[in-house]
């Protein structure tokens, strides 16, 4: 932690220092691929950088790490480990956690019986469970906002799709002996902000949802350990639940008997009540004017091709693929539309590797008649949610899952 | 550097994560009237990059506000004279009119 004095003139040291000992570094922004709709300043500020053991994605900021994942590698259902998409709030991340010395404390006043484990313990304790699901950031898209919205600016990459393996919440929680009063289990990690002015990121999730069976404290990630910057050594995994939620470096679970009123759960995070179709609601945390975000939304990506634009001859057959994701009620049809949204024909859906999982779908685009076609691709799930035709606005650029033009020249 | 300076960057250098420092390249914003007080005020806790993504769709009272929530909700130590400094260098460079 830095006092005021010391930041001030640390700040100011470290800007004299980057101006005179490191060489300035070519900007490759045009290189970049961002999707079209951000704020402007975005084409000229990203650029595509590698954090240690990661690929090089798209950096939208270096201190706390906010890097997102090119459209390119979600041509693959299970998003790589090295192409995982980055997201911190505040920048006291350690350099790295020894997973032999790391604890998770599992306590509060609502365990009768709170204890502590290390690593071998949570493996060999709690029975292993492995789940496909999709970690997405709530501000996913929030880049696409009209108006723009502050925040990280994030384009359509800031999810992922993995094999997450751990043992149940639930499981934990039954032996710290969780008693009935408990009505939210809070949720802390090893990182913190850089002042001890600026609140920690902790989150809470309501007591029946810490106790469903898809609910894990995560150890592996598609069959490896969780890279450093996705969590290492262990995270929550929270199926069908944007990734606030899902706290990395997790080291404590406080059962609670009032809702946690942290500025992470009462102020942000929250969407304005009843503007969303949502099934789970946070109703510990809700007030008269808004909802904490939970569920995601159904939603689909073009992938193939990769950009918003593509150029075909007269009657050239181009193959469209795309994945499409909800909050684990799993997709029931995906459809395409060539003429901007007037009429839709169906997408085949590819494998379904689970209901929390990206699920693939492709479209042979074939047409005759030279001119422009607006592609839109829109997904409904098993019980009947779809896609939005026109931006819901909320202030914090969240569910945007308007369906993104893919512009398909006959020529 | 004199010896405080110094001492300070170190201190700033060991406070911040080496894995993610290391990779952190200078952001270069634009040389304008109020550019010092930006760094110094804002580049401890977040890098600078935060700026030009987040233009150039803020008009003054947007920068305002932004400025008011590092202050109010994230606790940073910033001087309210410098305050008029940061909020116009960012309206000016990285914002818009109206």
């Amino acid at each position: 932690m830095l006092d005021r004095r010391s930041l001030l003139k640390a700040t100011g040291a470290l800007a004299l220092a980057g101006s005179q000992m490191l060489p300035r570094f070519a900007r490759a922004a045009d290189k970049v691929p961002l999707v079209p709709g951000l704020p402007d300043g975005e084409y000229t500020t990203a650029t595509l950088e590698a954090l240690p053991g990661k690929k090089p994605l798209i950096k939208l900021s270096y201190r706390p790490p906010n890097y997102e994942t090119p459209v390119a590698y979600f041509n693959s259902e299970f998003t790589a480990n090295d192409a995982f998409f980055v997201r911190y709030h505040l920048a006291g991340i350690p350099d790295s956690i020894d997973a032999k010395t790391w604890k998770l404390k599992i306590g509060g006043e609502a365990a009768a019986t709170p204890f502590e484990i290390g690593m071998d313990e949570l493996q060999k304790n709690f029975a292993p469970v492995e789940i496909p699901a999709v970690l997405q950031c709530s501000g996913n898209r929030r880049g696409l906002s009209i108006p723009h919205v502050p925040g990280v600016e994030w384009g359509v990459g800031a999810m992922g799709n993995a094999v997450w393996k751990g043992a149940r919440l639930k499981d934990i929680l039954a032996k710290a002996g969780l008693k009935p009063e408990a009505v939210e289990i809070v949720l802390d990690g090893a990182d913190g902000p850089v002042l001890d002015k600026t609140p920690k990121f902790v989150k809470s999730i309501p007591v029946w949802k810490a106790l469903d069976e898809n609910t894990l404290i995560a150890y592996a990630m598609n069959g490896q350990p969780l890279p450093h910057f996705n969590g290492f050594p262990a995270r929550l995994v929270i199926p069908g639940w944007t990734g606030t939620y899902w706290m990395k470096h997790i080291v404590s679970l406080n059962a609670v008997t009032k809702p946690f009123d942290g500025f992470w759960m009462k102020s942000a995070y929250r969407i304005p009540a009843s503007k969303f179709a949502i099934v789970q609601n946070f109703m510990s945390q809700e007030t008269l004017a808004n909802t904490p975000i939970t569920e995601m939304v159904v939603n689909t990506l073009i992938t193939t091709p990769d950009g918003s634009s593509a150029s075909v001859k007269p009657g050239q057959a181009l193959l469209i693929k795309g994945i499409a994701w909800d909050a684990g009620y799993g997709i029931n049809n995906v459809e395409v539309s060539t003429d901007g949204g007037q009429q839709w024909r169906p997408a085949s859906l590819g494998q379904d590797y689970g209901r929390f999982a990206f699920r693939p779908w492709s479209f042979r685009f074939a047409e005759q008649k030279p001119g422009g076609y607006s592609v839109l691709a829109r997904a409904t799930n098993r019980i009947g949610q779809t896609q939005a035709a026109s931006l819901i606005f909320n202030p914090a650029g969240y569910h945007n899952n308007v369906p993104l033009p893919l512009t398909v020249n006959v020529a | 550097m004199n010896k405080q300076s110094k001492f300070a960057l170190g201190l700033l250098v060991l406070l911040l994560p080496v894995a993610v420092a290391a990779q952190e390249k200078p952001v270069v914003l634009k040389p304008s009237s109020g550019l010092e007080t930006v760094q110094n005020n804002c580049g401890g806790c977040h890098s600078l990059d935060y700026v030009g993504t987040n233009s150039s769709y803020m008009n003054h009272d947007a920068w305002q506000a932004e400025v008011n929530k590092m202050i109010n909700v994230f606790g940073a130590p910033i001087d309210p004279k410098d305050v008029p400094s940061i909020v116009d260098y960012l309206t000016k460079n990285y914002g818009k009119a109206g």
